[in-house]
Order: structure tokens, then sequence, then C-alpha cells
């Protein structure tokens, strides 16, 4: 059974279509990523597996549970943990609170511990400024922020949403050298990337997505060397 | 050069600011008027300061129930004046039973404590009912509907309770034991006034620490910035919304329970004031802000109470006390023209630490 399979997801914002149909599977520790131009359903899709919006028709399941019936925070509960589009940390909370936050319904105190220094660990960047407020942090850092911070949560898999949007080359690399290490370690990811060229190096799986739809899937490599994804999202 | 004055000022600007010299000067010239007559001696001025610091931690505490619920939802639960009001108006109940039986000033601590907790529980229900039934259906909404739905819950729990408890004005029971004053370092303080003014900076203190130490404080701080990104981390979003209701509920009880040490008259329209004063209280401290309100309420309560004395009475103005209420809504509406985020707001579009 896969971790995390979607069939037939239909999502609207209001009267918007903006999900026609959508099935996709993550199997455990894979990399599977949506790449696909903007406005394409790639963000709409995290957020309905999620739980932020509802699907009208279709189903959502993690190892064969259905996730539709869950509000947002239920289906965190269930291990499912997004790192959002613009990484939406907390602002006005400090480094350390943000961290917190991330591990909310968690009470293992002792755990949590341990993986607030495995996430300061891999950002070591964030131990160093841990008492300053979000908002003060740089846009690569928050990126630091908000993966660290999904992180706490202890995630059966990480959905990331554009995590090199807005960030300086080497941040980019830096981002998704960790991308690598997590999985690694054994971490599931469903990545969603404009930059499908980056995207497709580190997946093990691709899906690429138009208007709503999936137009292509398989092998990473085998759609990295695809000539239709080629002239449409490598630059030819 | 007064042609380029203008034209960098408008002339809103400048009629603002004129008004704002004319009420300075107003003030100075009152307060000098009213010092250099000898009128009021220093111990008359201590207590009058005294007494705006017990007025101002009731409507500090009532600000915290506005800035709570607008730092969450954006928006003004004008009803908050009729939660503070059917707490302390249940309240009364219990406290002329009690002191029926003598039970009141045999043991006024578990009183006064018995008359908070049902206070607390009343206002709470009403607050989190509010939110249920009148609010939380709006949250999609345009501002200005759940703003309207709020005046409307506010006249009806006014009538409601009028209908409930009638309509005359009713007094609480004296408290023997917080008759007369104690002498604090050489200072006369009416007990009622300094148990207010204590036990009001401990549930401040409190609340203070629940807000910025504790989980349930931290999900509220996130909700506040972010309710997605909250929803994200596993917070029912929902259920901090209801919490932060409850908790401005429960102030507004315990303010609802000094103000009747203080002025003993309790009545349904009681809390339509002290509402509108808390109000002023949270805008001028910045509203959304805890410690703003806080200070705001102080601030309010202080100049409420010296500025009829220091500054009307200068100015030859007779019976000054009238108009007490005109000076704090001066200052609401000075705030607004002038420093429109309040004294500790943050410039929202800068939130830096």
């Amino acid at each position: 059974m896969a971790l995390l399979e979607l069939e037939n997801v239909h999502s609207y914002y209001g009267n918007i279509h903006a999900l026609k149909g959508i099935s996709l599977t993550v199997e455990q520790g894979e990399i599977v990523t949506l790449i696909g131009a903007n406005g394409a359903g790639k963000s709409t899709t995290l957020k309905t597996i999620s739980g932020i919006i509802d699907p009208r028709k279709g189903s959502v399941r993690l190892e064969g549970e259905d996730l539709v019936a869950y509000r947002a925070h239920e289906v965190v509960s269930k291990g499912v943990i997004q790192v959002p589009e613009g990484r939406r940390i907390f602002t006005r909370l400090t480094v350390r609170e943000n961290l917190e936050m991330g591990a909310f319904l968690r009470n293992d105190t002792q755990e949590i511990k341990k993986d607030l220094e495995w996430v300061f660990s891999l950002f070591p960047r964030l131990e160093e400024r841990q008492n300053q407020v979000g908002g003060t942090l740089s846009g690569g850092e928050q990126q630091m922020l908000a993966t660290g911070r999904a992180l706490m949560a202890r995630p059966r898999i990480l959905l990331m949403d554009e995590p090199s949007m807005g960030l300086a080359p080497v941040l980019v690399d830096l981002i998704f050298d960790t991308i690598k290490d997590l999985n690694e370690q054994g971490m599931t990811i469903l990545l969603v990337e404009q930059n499908a060229l980056l995207a497709l190096d580190v997946a093990d799986r691709g899906y690429v997505l138009e208007t709503g739809m999936i137009t292509l899937a398989g092998d990473a490599k085998e759609l990295a060397a695809n000539p239709q994804v080629k002239e449409a999202y490598l630059g030819g | 050069m007064l042609r380029n004055l203008l034209k960098k000022y408008d002339t809103t600007d400048l009629v603002m600011y004129l008004i704002g010299a004319v009420l300075a000067a107003l003030v100075i010239y009152g307060s000098y008027q009213t010092l250099s007559s000898g009128k009021y001696s220093g111990e008359v001025w201590l207590d009058f300061i005294i007494f705006g610091l017990a007025q101002g931690s009731i409507y500090a505490l009532i600000a915290l129930g506005y800035t709570l619920v607008y730092g969450i939802l954006f928006m003004i639960n004008f009803a908050h004046g009729e939660v503070f009001m059917s707490g302390t108006f249940t309240a009364y109940f219990l406290a002329i039973y009690l002191d029926s039986t003598g039970f009141w000033n045999q043991h006024p601590i578990i009183s006064i404590l018995l008359a908070l907790v049902v206070a607390v529980a009343v206002s709470t229900t009403i607050a989190v009912v509010l939110e249920r039934i009148a609010y939380r259906p709006l949250r999609g909404a345009p501002r200005l509907v759940p703003l309207i739905t709020a005046i409307g819950a506010s006249f009806f729990l006014q009538y409601t309770f009028r209908g409930l408890y009638g309509s005359g004005v009713k007094t609480y029971p004296d408290v023997d034991a917080l008759k007369g004053s104690w002498n604090i370092f050489g200072i006369e303080i009416l007990k009622t006034q300094a148990v207010v003014i204590v036990a009001s900076v401990i549930l401040m203190v409190a609340l203070r620490f629940y807000v910025q130490k504790t989980k349930a404080g931290r999900a509220m701080r996130a909700v506040a910035e972010d309710k997605e990104a909250a929803a994200l981390m596993g917070i029912d979003v929902d259920r901090v919304i209801v919490n932060t209701f409850a908790l401005g509920g429960a102030s507004a009880a315990a303010a609802g329970i000094m103000y009747a040490l203080i002025f003993k008259q309790v009545n349904a329209f009681m809390g339509f004031i002290p509402g509108i004063k808390a109000f002023t209280a949270a805008v001028l401290g910045g509203i959304g802000n805890l410690p703003g309100a806080m200070l705001g309420g102080l601030f309010l309560g202080v100049v409420e109470s010296l500025g009829p004395s220091l500054v009307l009475d200068g100015l030859g103005i007779p019976a000054p006390y009238q108009l007490k209420d005109a000076i704090a809504f001066l200052m609401l509406v000075l705030v607004l023209i002038f420093r429109p985020s309040g004294i500790m707001g943050e410039n929202l579009s800068e939130k830096k630490a």
C-alpha cells in the first residue's frame, strides 16, 4: 500500500475548478515531485492533502485511511506535515518558539529536546538565532526555520511547497542538500517546485501538472529527458 | 514662504495641529491656574491618582478582552461591555442572598470569591456562546458585518437582562471588612481601592504570563499571526478562538466584581459606559497589544480622575466632574487623530522586534 494516495481529487476555489481529477501516489521513503507552471494547481494539491481545502470529489488516503473528513489540525496529528509556500513562519515569535510550535501536538519533552538538537545540527544558523524573533531572519534563514519547524512534528510524510522560492542560488543548494539528506535518513517527501530541473534532480519520481490535471508521470530521470518537459519547464 | 508651507501641509493637517496646540495651551493654563490657586492639597491629588488607578485597573481588565479578541479576529466585540455586566449583575443575587444569611460579612473573602466564581461562570459562558452563534458564522464576512452583529448582541443582552432581573438599580451589600482605609507608607488608601489595584495587577501579570509563557498562550499568539500556518502546526484554531473569548469574559467578570466593590450599584445598562471606556483604553494603548491595553486602562483612569479638577477647575468650568466622560472620549478622538496605532501599537507594515 502506498503511504499517500490521491485518487481522482477535484478541488474548487469558489466556482473555480482548480483540481480536475488528480491521482498520484507516494511510496514510503520516496521523494516525489510535482512540477508545473504557476496556477497549475500544485499548491492547491498540497492544501487539499493538508485539509485546508476540502475536495468535492475523490479521496486522499494515508496508508489506506481517508483523510478527507479530517480538519487541517487533525491531518497534522496523522503525521502529514506541510512546509507552506512563502514559509509562513511566525514573525513575532522567537526562532525557538517557532520550532516549539512545530512540536505542538507532542508531549514527549525528552524526545522534543532531542529533535531540537537535531534541527539545530541540520541548521546551525537557527541555533545562533534561537532567541531572535522570526521576522528578523533573512529569507534563507526563514526557509530553514520553516523546514525545521515541520521536522519538529516528526513527519511521516513531509509536504514541501516551493522551498526554493526567492532564495539565492547558494541557499537553494543548501535547502536541496538538506532535502536529500533527510530522504537518505528515511524521510518521505512530496516536493512541489517551479524549478523543475532542481526538483527532478533530487526526486525519484515526478508528476507534471497542467491546469489542474496530471499530464505526465514517471521516473524523474526519464521526465527530465522527456522532450515535452524539456521544452516547457527546463528551458529547451 | 507661507505658500511653500501651505503646500507641504494640507489645510486639514494645519487645522488639526492648531486644535492640538489650543488644547495643549488650555491644559497647561488650566493646570497652572488650579495649582497656583492652591485649592487642593497634596493629599487630595494623591487621592485622585489612587482612585484613578483603581478605576483604571477596572478599565484595563475589560480592555484586555477587547484587545485579545481584536488581536485574533480583527473585530471589535462591542458586546463586551454586556459580558462585563452579565456576570456582575448575576453575582449580585448571590451577594444579597449571602448578606441575608449573614455569611457575607462573616466570611468576606470567601463570599467575594464565590461571587467572583459566579460572575466568571456567567460572563465566560455568555462570551463563548456569543462567539459560537453570533460571530463564528460570520467569520468570512466583511468586517462591518460582525461589528453590526456585535452592537445588536449588545442591545439584546441589555434588554434580556433588564427583562430577567428588572430595570431598577440594585446595590451590592457593603463589605464591612473593606470599610475605611489603610495607612500604607504614610498614605491613606481606601481599602476597596487598594484591594482592586492589587488584585488587578496580579490578574494582569498572570494573564501576561499565560500568553507569553504557556503552550496555550503560544498557540494564541500563533493564531493571532497566521491562522492557516497555525492549523498546519496542529493547532485547533476554533478552539483557540473560543479560549480567547473565554479569557476575555473571565477578566471582564473579575473587573465587574471590582467595579461592584467600588461603585456598589449594578443594573442592566451598567456595561455600556465602562465598555466604551475600556475600548478607548484598548485603542489608547494600541489595540491588539496586551501591555498596551493595561497601560491604556491605567492611563485613562488617572486622566479621567485628575482631569476635571486639574484642568477644568482651573478654567473656571462649573461642576467639572460632570465632564469626566467628555475628557475620556476627547482622549479617544485625540489618539485617533494624532497616533492612530496607539501608545504601544506597532506599525502594521513593519512587524519587527
